[in-house]
């Protein structure tokens, strides 16, 4: 084989299937071409070397005070108020159904999709978004367990330090506010009122990490421990994720559900 | 990988309740996704248009258009992503702007995109400095610079898509407007450039490794 030419070498790193095991034969025989493609690697560790400016943690905060007063409100059309039972009336019973069954702690089995094609089919594209909203929602009480786990089964008193570094579960705290508060909405729009109170509360004890400083005397750690503690909250965020599990499971096996799990919540 | 590929589940699962909240007229929703994705953004921003200033905007104009935008976008595909490529769109629309009154000021010899380009390497080879004058890492970085401001800005954007970014072919032809072939041209064209940009530094740091001075 004669020398490879530059596009050729250029394709080979790329991953081109064309010709490659002849490329590759070729390689390990000729140091020339070798060489060529060392020289070609170069490029791209010179570009990796090339340093992007940090714009800063709170980059994002900035760039949303900037545009905010520029984006105009949006008037929501049909199709986005899945979070809306009384809407979904429209596109049919059974939709509508779907939705309330998660905000009221019941579940619909499949084989209860009858009614007209319609309402099938909007049941449908409705339970996709019930199933995205339980994951989510989920996935969001999961994080939180964790930064609240952490921060009550810590021990730092014992470790004779004067200040304790919190700056870690202190971000988690605070990415975690903005969407718990959606949900939170959610779910009161959807009339769950059960499941807005247990986000309510996991949103001040989040608020009260998040806005702690990042360094705490082992008392105002101490405080931060009681105030986890006080509310329960950590019992009444594994009983939700629990409901959420079973909702997810059950939307495949149909279980039978009641009302229990929610009022089990309520009392914790 | 596992934790990885989860954990972009969950930020797209998400991303999709935050935009459908924005939808149904709730417009601080939005700002989840402002300060989640506006890093990304702006290091693709950065590395296209070479100063802070440029890229900070090109964040901004991105996300306004993105919000503009959002009944398009549905759910259908990664919001992230998405808006990378709103980004990408306007950085290069930008850079074209700002060759063609770079030209019109400065009247300098360049060479159109898509014309037959009869030495498309020797304006980055003329203007390379002398290989004395390259040496270290901090110099092999701003010579980078100065080398891809020389490129057009599809090379530009082709090359930070297909380097940083590690888009796919097509998702460039996407933002390049063309077809995947002319789109792994431009890649090309733009490796091409660099290299023989960084040429005189490479040999140098070869002659200084040979006398012991590296």
């Amino acid at each position: 084989m004669k020398h490879a030419t530059e596009d050729e070498l250029f394709a080979y790193r790329e991953g081109d299937a064309k010709g490659r095991e002849a490329m590759a034969a070729h390689l390990k025989e000729c140091a020339e071409c070798r060489a060529e493609l060392a020289r070609l690697e170069e490029v791209f560790a010179a570009l990796d070397a090339m340093p992007v400016p940090d714009p800063g943690e709170d980059y994002g905060t900035r760039v949303w005070r900037q545009i905010a007063p520029r984006l105009p409100e949006k008037r929501a059309g049909w199709w986005q108020t899945f979070f809306v039972p009384q809407r979904l009336a429209v596109a049919g019973a059974m939709a509508a159904l779907v939705i309330a069954a998660f905000f009221a702690g019941k579940k619909v089995g499949p084989g209860n999709t009858g009614g007209s094609e319609t309402a099938v089919e909007a049941a449908s594209a409705e339970k996709v978004r019930e199933r995205v909203l339980i994951v989510a929602v989920g996935d969001h009480l999961g994080k939180s367990e964790m930064v609240l786990v952490e921060l009550s089964h810590a021990s730092p008193a014992d470790s004779g330090k004067k200040l304790i570094n919190i700056s870690a579960e202190q971000k988690r705290a605070e990415s975690l506010v903005e969407e718990n508060r959606l949900y939170r909405q959610t779910a009161l729009e959807g009339g769950d009122n059960a499941m807005a109170s247990t986000l309510d509360e996991l949103e001040r004890v989040l608020m009260d990490v998040a806005n702690s400083p990042a360094e705490v005397t082992p008392a105002q750690f101490d405080s931060i421990q009681k105030r986890i503690a006080e509310h329960g909250i950590l019992l009444k965020v594994r009983v939700v994720r629990q409901e959420l599990r079973t909702a997810e499971t059950g939307r495949k096996s149909q279980p039978a559900q009641t009302d229990s799990m929610a009022k089990e919540r309520n009392k914790v | 990988m596992r934790a990885n590929g989860e954990q972009a589940r969950s930020v797209a699962i998400s991303d999709a309740v935050a935009v459908e909240r924005t939808l149904s007229g709730e417009r601080d929703a939005y700002r989840l996704l402002v300060e989640r994705h506006s890093q990304y953004v702006y290091r693709l921003a950065y590395r296209m248009t070479g100063n802070k200033e440029d890229a900070e905007e090109v964040v901004q104009e991105a996300f306004l258009r993105a919000y503009q935008k959002l009944r398009q976008f549905a759910g259908n595909a990664n919001f992230g992503t998405w808006v990378y490529r709103i980004a990408a769109n306007y950085a290069i629309d930008r850079l074209r702007q700002r060759k063609s009154e770079d030209s019109r000021r400065e009247q300098p010899k360049r060479i159109a995109e898509g014309e037959p380009e009869s030495d498309p390497l020797s304006e980055v080879k003329d203007a390379a400095p002398s290989p004395e004058r390259l040496a270290g890492s901090a110099q092999l970085a701003a010579k980078m610079k100065e080398a891809l401001d020389t490129l057009t800005p599809a090379e530009r954007t082709a090359i930070v898509m297909r380097h940083w970014d590690g888009c796919g072919i097509e998702e460039i032809a996407a933002v390049l407007k063309s077809n995947t072939s002319a789109a792994k041209n431009t890649v090309f064209r733009a490796v091409q450039k660099l290299r023989l940009a960084l040429q005189p530094f490479a040999e140098a740091r070869g002659a200084a490794r040979a006398v012991g001075t590296e």
